[in-house]
């Protein structure tokens, strides 16, 4: 066991983990910070994101109109103070990311242009073709090369946030390319380390989403906030799951049945393909339970058709929805619909954090998907979650940059022994484990029920049973055992380490699911299908016990929006 | 564990294990074929059902995040954008990129190309700053076209892996990081070219590409870095021959 010592440690090398690292190496060039992160920082999967980054640029829109948008689209579970700060601080990141190279899609005049997404009223979000995120991320990676307070420490596996009098002090990490655990010791912990995908089985995101951040954080004695509610984007490829952009629908794609109608005409009349992603999820389900989908190999599917854009247009604007549907789903955009059905997208939920970043817990902050500050309540709108990313990212480095430099100098050796039992746990308990269960076997069991039990609709019965399952889950990964006995470049172990993380999230995800008797947003309760605010206007605030979870309950903030009902 | 009737397919993958021996092995698999299976499907077959000790990088399994990259059939791929239906060998062998040093199975060191990067300075470099209250650079589709092929590199190595000079000069800056430093050259809110032609023009730097392509042939992402590399060494020379006739002029 080795021993660093940083004043900020930062996991995850994504748009927020970039954004955080560079405005804390701003705040003062004394500051020694690193990005410790399980992949290089351009495989983050940030890199994934694809439609746009939503700020209010043009003189036709207003603060109010993105942060109401954002409210009304959250089912008024976000905190509208946070929404108000947002929406405000949205615009210069964006200009920011221009400074530093993005290449943002422009006017022929040479501003940046912006199109039109769901649940936005007036085109405000903006863009790179269709691979904003790409473009953000490899700026964000690139644009950090230059500072030289900013060290990076890629491929290094977060095990454990080390903690001491209730204070954040620091990281155990296994350095893949050694075998060696590492203990690193930071005045100020900053977790970035993106959503939790991984948990279901139908989902856009990556194999590396697989929610590290939150179960550390929850381990170290901070609250995971409004679990219960995940985003399924209406439209991805079948068997893939592959993402297939808002944008495609932005620029004017149809949603289409197997009798070739606009079927959201039925569910959303105003909005039609630009509603927002819960509604267009569930009416997407709908049509094909009524036996107007598409019969695939994958199961249904709708057709999402851009044929009356053009060839010109798809390439311009899209051309990575044509090279992904070419690509993994044989079709060509330009002469035939893509087949698309909903998967898991996105986490509302996540690390509970104020707008500064702080999680409650001193020395600990997040931001990004793994936090929940919250603006994105109970639904989160396409194209505020890279914004979102840039914001509190950027809030969250000064954050942790503030609390470093009013903190003492690191001791001589003050944590090398809270890395002992870590040591321990990995190297001779996980590593040497030999037991009879198979790690893919549980990890699809709980994807599958995860899928099957806590999806687009869920109830009493079905979240009782998957609760049941993953606890179940739970007692069979203690007996899951790692053939790969060498502790160089393990993912065998780094894979098992990530199973235990998402095995807290699901039970935190199911149990809070399960406490929310109303529908709202993306949570829909087919035992209570109508939004109860009487009962249920507020967080629900999941906190880990020697017992198990322990939940509690956080009023919701409201400024300036009266909850109303949310008609599109 | 497959049906009777099931399609099979076989794999050679070359495994390296340092802490067996040090030389690296190959070992076949035979696994169930699907029509629609990408390589890296198949690995992920394997690691989850047959051998979990099977390592290789991915993530994203879109071809965005570069992570995948590995030698099939002798070709530097994406292993989650290439179908076992497309290659005609079987068994169908799969080995870590050339010219990287192997640490595990297919895994490969990057650090030399991360390096690399960084020396390419990809980043704006300004020599004034305007305030962000002021709003952004105006930048036309026009100009933004410049620069775009450029900017679409993923990283993913596949274009160090299929060229000959870096598999015999490994200090060679290589395909990706001179087109990530063209792409900064050619963006119309840099003003760094002094600097970054001169980190990239030197012994190891764009003099040593002979044009044999191969790095454009491979790219999956169009970047085409073999032009990009010709495009810097006119720009580089035209740097000179201005400071050499015109040594007092402003560059």
């Amino acid at each position: 066991m080795e021993r660093l010592a940083y004043d900020i440690v930062i996991v995850g090398g994504g748009a927020a983990g970039l954004r955080a690292a560079i405005a804390a190496a701003e705040t003062s060039r004394s500051l020694r910070i690193a990005i410790v992160s399980k992949v290089y920082p351009m495989r983050s999967h940030t890199v994934s994101a694809e439609g746009g980054t939503a700020a209010v640029l043009r003189d036709y829109d207003s603060f109010d109109g993105h942060g109401f948008d954002t409210v009304k689209g959250s089912d008024f579970l976000a905190d509208q103070d946070a929404v108000e700060f947002f929406v405000r601080r949205a615009p210069p990141e964006v200009i920011q990311m221009e400074h530093w190279g993005c290449p943002w899609s422009r006017d022929p005049d040479g501003r940046i242009a912006v199109r039109a997404f769901g649940g936005m009223t007036v085109k405000r979000t903006v863009f790179a073709a269709d691979k904003v995120g790409f473009h953000m991320l490899h700026t964000l990676f690139q644009t950090s090369l230059k500072y030289e307070n900013i060290e990076r420490l890629d491929e290094w596996f977060v095990t454990q946030i080390l903690a001491e009098g209730g204070k954040a002090v620091g990281v155990a990490a296994l350095e893949l390319r050694s075998g060696t655990l590492h203990a690193i010791a930071a005045k100020a912990v900053v977790i970035a380390t993106g959503g939790a995908g991984r948990v279901y089985e139908f989902t856009t995101n990556g194999a590396i989403k697989t929610g590290d951040g939150m179960a550390l954080a929850l381990r170290a004695a901070a609250p995971l906030k409004d679990m219960e509610f995940l985003q399924f984007h209406p439209t991805c490829l079948p068997g893939t799951g592959i993402l297939i952009t808002e944008a495609a629908r932005g620029e004017g794609g149809y949603l289409i049945n197997n009798k070739g109608e606009r079927f959201l005409k039925k569910y959303v009349p105003e909005k039609m393909e630009l509603g927002p992603r819960d509604i267009l999820s569930r009416s997407i389900l709908q049509e094909i339970r009524e036996g107007r989908g598409f019969q695939g190999p994958y199961g249904q599917y709708v057709g999402l058709d851009l044929r009356h854009l053009g060839e010109d247009v798809i390439n311009k604007k899209l051309p990575m929805v044509r090279e992904l549907a070419e690509e993994y789903a044989g079709v060509d955009p330009v002469h035939e619909p893509i087949p698309v059905r909903p998967g898991q997208h996105y986490i509302m939920g996540g690390v509970h954090t104020d707008v500064r970043g702080s999680t409650g817990v001193p020395g600990l902050f997040a931001a990004g998907e793994a936090a929940c500050v919250s603006i994105n309540g109970a639904n989160r709108l396409g194209s505020n979650s890279l914004s979102e990313c840039l914001v509190f990212g950027g809030e969250a480095g000064r954050s942790a940059a503030a609390y470093a430099i009013s903190q003492p100098a690191v001791g001589s050796n003050p944590i090398s022994g809270l890395v002992k039992a870590e040591e321990a746990r990995i190297f001779d308990g996980l590593l040497k484990r030999e037991g009879g269960e198979n790690l893919a076997e549980v990890r699809s069991d709980m994807q599958h029920t995860m899928e099957e039990n806590v999806g687009i609709y869920r109830n009493g019965d079905s979240l009782e049973k998957a609760l049941a399952h993953v606890r179940e889950l739970r007692r069979r990964y203690e007996r899951v055992g790692v053939r790969d006995k060498d502790p160089f470049f393990n993912t065998e172990l780094t894979t098992t380490l990530e199973l235990d993380f998402m095995l807290d999230l699901a039970e935190a995800i199911a149990n809070a699911a399960l406490l929310r008797r109303e529908s709202r947003g993306a949570h829909s309760r087919t035992d209570y299908p109508k939004r109860d605010d009487a009962n249920f206007l507020h967080h629900s605030m999941a906190f880990r016990t020697a017992t198990g979870l322990r939940f509690d309950k956080l009023p919701v903030k409201i400024t300036k929006w009266q909850p109303a009902a949310r008609v599109y | 564990m497959a049906d009777r009737g099931t399609k099979m397919i076989k794999l050679r993958i070359s495994r390296y294990r340092p802490e067996r021996s040090g030389e690296p092995f190959d070992q076949e698999f035979t696994i169930p074929y699907r029509d629609d299976m990408v390589v890296l499907d198949a690995l992920n077959y394997i690691k989850d059902h047959i051998d979990p000790t099977l390592t290789y990088r991915w993530s994203c399994r879109m071809g965005i995040c570069g992570s995948c990259g590995a030698n099939v059939d002798g070709t530097p791929k994406l292993t989650c954008a290439l179908y076992l239906r497309d290659l005609k060998k079987r068994p169908v062998l799969i080995e870590p990129l050339a010219n990287f040093a192997v640490l595990k199975d297919l895994v490969v060191d990057i650090e030399p190309f991360m390096e690399k990067l960084e020396a390419a300075k990809p980043y704006i470099i300004r020599k004034d700053e305007r305030p962000i209250e002021r709003g952004e650079y105006r930048q036309t589709p026009e100009e933004l076209e410049l620069y775009r092929q450029q900017s679409l590199c993923i990283n993913c190595m596949l274009c160090y892996s299929a060229c000959p000079v870096y598999g015999h000069d490994e200090k060679f800056l290589g395909p990706a990081a001179s087109a990530l430093a063209l792409r900064y050259e050619l963006d119309s809110r840099d003003q760094g070219s002094e600097e970054r032609l001169a980190a990239v023009a030197t012994e190891h730097g764009i003099w040593q590409c002979t044009f044999v392509g191969e790095c454009s042939v491979v790219c999956p992402k169009h970047v085409d870095p073999a032009g990009a590399i010709q495009q810097l060494k006119a720009l580089a020379a035209t740097r000179l021959m201005k400071a050499m006739l015109l040594p007092l002029a402003p560059r």
